[in-house]
């Protein structure tokens, strides 16, 4: 692996009109990774994805590709490929000639493109299919029909635009570990868009949270998950129950505060430096809350309290409850131990609940748009 | 699968084909029929009595020099006109394509023409190539060219092909245009960044997906050509010089309407009407199986 990142952006933006769909982006991709960008609809994925591309010039900032500038430089001579949200498969061509499209662009000779074309489908589970035409494969075949097209030019960046989002539920899980494996055998540099937090979660060795043009964070899927710097992403990432509340006083990082039914409890302040009677937005998430029978067991924790049992959500393991506070009337989704323990609550049990106050992030309301 | 409504009993769904019916018994089967019916005859001449001539009025005209030439003249017009209507509008339409502001204006000019009755179109390209007065023909001489389609039966084809085309280049160009923005921008960049240049990218992905679009017209425009061009051939010609741009269509008018010879001006129909049969059957036969939908 060189120093020298195969991606970086340099607070690049873009401009329509008057609308900012990209502001001041600026982050850089090793060679090798798989780098996710996970946003919400409309925030700016595919305009980012576009200026890497070429397809769309930035209105400011620079884009390096393997340390050289290409912003003068048009897609066609940028050393990257592209697979599209809709694939964009050649429907005339058959998947031989998809995929040697533009080796046959850069003029290499047919014996050699059929050699490579039956190479690269054969790596991606695809040798023999050459002649057939587009339309005999299924949906998530022609997914690595696409893959094949881009990584048969050997692109130092592969850009993926929600590559999955027209496939079913069960494919896309299916392709979800496909596409790493891809990755890693290739091992060339993924730069993903997805709007699904779990396709991100489970493929990237990086995710950039982007929202309304901005980079919320970036960091492992772990970092996201665990230490989410703003409550975009602690809300955007992962499942999380949200309160609102005022802070009563601080000691260090932890943040005393009474929520908007009344409860007081502690919680660690993750965002910025917080005083007392700020409005904040607090998110436990629901495997930080444990239960018990015994309202002992939790009373060591910071944060407890008496539920009645509203619902069983079974789902196998991501089974959750959901829980209301018997003291506050506040409602909390508590997941399901995968134990078994709990398999026989039932709607109108009572249960003793609590959390610590290392689970309980806490961040400076409405600087979320 | 597609829904389908469901009729109780055949009167509603007769009556509400009714009229659609009406219309093509009473413009097309009963002048058909009747066009067939005077071929076989020959109608004296002050048209009081009819005589019985089975085949011999189409006996007669397959062994006319002038009307075998009338075909020829109709498959060069034909030729000609599709070609050139449908060549400019095309390339009007990629244009346009590429234009993303100010193409609303330009799409408007260009559906004008369309609005222009033939004949009035036709009056038009003859004023401005009017052999005295007109304005291309004074720079035409101008430039040392002797423009005088009156004479000259090649200019005279040439005129009638630029007029007849010219009404006919919005239409194509709205069906191009709509053809064009129908494929996905996805598809054209995916050939792009694979390193197709504009022309390769035209050559490779967007002609094949415009060929159903491009099929639809060459019918269309064949057919217009064939029928709908009399207003601009009738003002500009009169199919002269020496019959020169005479097609098959104006040759019927000619034949009945001015020699007053009705069964061989009917017998043409037939022949025609026969013709535009055979040339749709061939073309969805055989160009429609190359064309991708
Ligand atoms: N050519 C354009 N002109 C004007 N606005 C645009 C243009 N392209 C994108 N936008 C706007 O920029 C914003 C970001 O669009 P973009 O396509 O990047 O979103 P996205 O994150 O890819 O969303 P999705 O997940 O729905 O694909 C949107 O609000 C969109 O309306
Ligand atoms: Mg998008």
């Amino acid at each position: 692996m060189s120093d020298i990142p195969d991606l970086e952006c340099r607070s690049i933006s873009k401009s329509f009109d008057t609308f900012k769909a990209v502001r001041d982006v600026s982050f850089s991709v090793p060679q090798g990774t798989f780098f996710s960008i996970l946003g919400p609809s409309g925030c700016g994925k595919t305009t980012l994805l576009r200026m890497i591309a070429g397809f769309q010039k930035p209105s400011g900032g620079d884009l390096l590709i393997k340390g050289k500038s290409v912003l003068d430089v048009p897609p066609n001579k940028r050393p990257v490929s592209m697979v599209f949200q809709h694939l964009a498969l050649f429907p005339m061509m058959n998947i031989g000639a998809n995929v040697g499209f533009g080796l046959r662009q850069r003029g290499v000779n047919k014996t050699d493109v059929t050699k490579q074309v039956e190479r690269v489908l054969e790596r991606v589970g695809l040798g023999g299919v050459a002649d057939r035409p587009v339309s005999s494969l299924s949906g998530g075949q022609k997914q690595r029909v696409a893959i094949a097209r881009c990584m048969v030019l050997e692109p130092d960046v592969l850009l993926l635009d929600e590559p999955l989002g027209a496939l079913d539920l069960k494919l896309r899980e299916h392709m979800k570990v496909e596409l790493k494996q891809l990755q890693s055998e290739f091992n060339t540099t993924f730069v993903y868009i997805t709007h699904d937090q779990s396709e991100a979660l489970v493929m990237s060795d990086q995710i950039a949270v982007m929202n309304h043009g901005v980079f919320e964070q970036v960091g492992t899927a772990k970092e996201l998950y665990y230490e989410p710097n703003t409550a975009f992403v602690a809300g955007f990432v992962g499942e999380a129950n949200r309160f609102g509340a005022t802070v009563d006083g601080k000691t260090g990082d932890a943040v005393h505060m009474v929520t908007s039914y009344g409860q007081t409890l502690l919680g660690l302040n993750a965002g910025h430096g917080l005083s007392k009677g700020d409005k904040i937005d607090v998110f436990v998430r629901p495997e930080a809350v444990r239960l018990s029978r015994k309202s002992s067991d939790v009373a060591g924790m910071e944060n407890s309290g008496q539920g009645l049992v509203e619902n069983v959500l079974f789902n196998g393991a991501n089974s959750q409850l959901i829980l209301r506070d018997q003291m506050t009337g506040a409602e909390m989704n508590v997941a399901l131990p995968q134990t078994g323990e709990f398999r026989d609550l039932k709607r109108g049990d009572v249960i003793s609940f609590g959390w610590a106050s290392q689970q309980t992030r806490c961040y400076r309301a409405g600087i979320e748009k | 699968m597609e829904k389908r409504v469901n009729f109780k009993g055949i009167w509603l769904p007769l009556l509400l084909v009714l009229p659609q019916l009406v219309v093509t018994a009473v413009f097309f089967f009963y002048p058909a029929g009747q066009a067939i019916y005077q071929s076989l005859f020959i109608p004296d001449p002050f048209g009081l009595s009819m005589q019985w001539v089975g085949l011999g009025n189409f006996e007669y005209l397959l062994g006319n020099a002038y009307y075998r030439a009338s075909f020829v003249t109709t498959a060069i017009f034909s030729i000609l006109v599709t070609l050139v209507s449908m060549g400019v509008a095309l390339y009007l339409a990629v244009l346009a394509d590429r234009l993303i502001k100010g193409s609303g204006v330009y799409r408007t000019l260009l559906i004008w023409p369309y609005a222009v009755a033939p004949a009035v179109a036709g009056v038009l390209w003859l004023f401005m190539f009017n052999t005295r007065v007109g304005v291309v023909t004074w720079y035409l001489g101008q430039l040392g060219y002797d423009w005088n389609h009156v004479l000259n039966g090649e200019e005279a084809m040439g005129l009638v092909v630029v007029a007849s085309a010219w009404g006919r280049i919005s239409y194509n160009f709205l069906f191009f245009l709509a053809g064009l923005q129908a494929i996905p921008r996805s598809v054209i960049e995916a050939a792009a960044i694979d390193g197709a240049k504009f022309w390769t990218r035209f050559r490779t992905i967007v002609w094949p997906l415009l060929s159903p679009v491009t099929f639809f017209l060459l019918v269309v425009n064949i057919v217009y050509a064939f029928f709908e061009t009399f207003g601009v051939i009738h003002t500009i010609t009169s199919g002269g010089p020496q019959q020169t741009t005479t097609i098959l269509v104006y040759k019927v008018f000619k034949d009945g309407f001015v020699g007053q010879d009705l069964g061989s001006s009917a017998a043409q129909s037939v022949i025609l009407l026969v013709i535009v049969g055979i040339l749709t059957i061939v073309q969805f036969k055989f160009i429609e199986r190359r064309v991708h939908y």
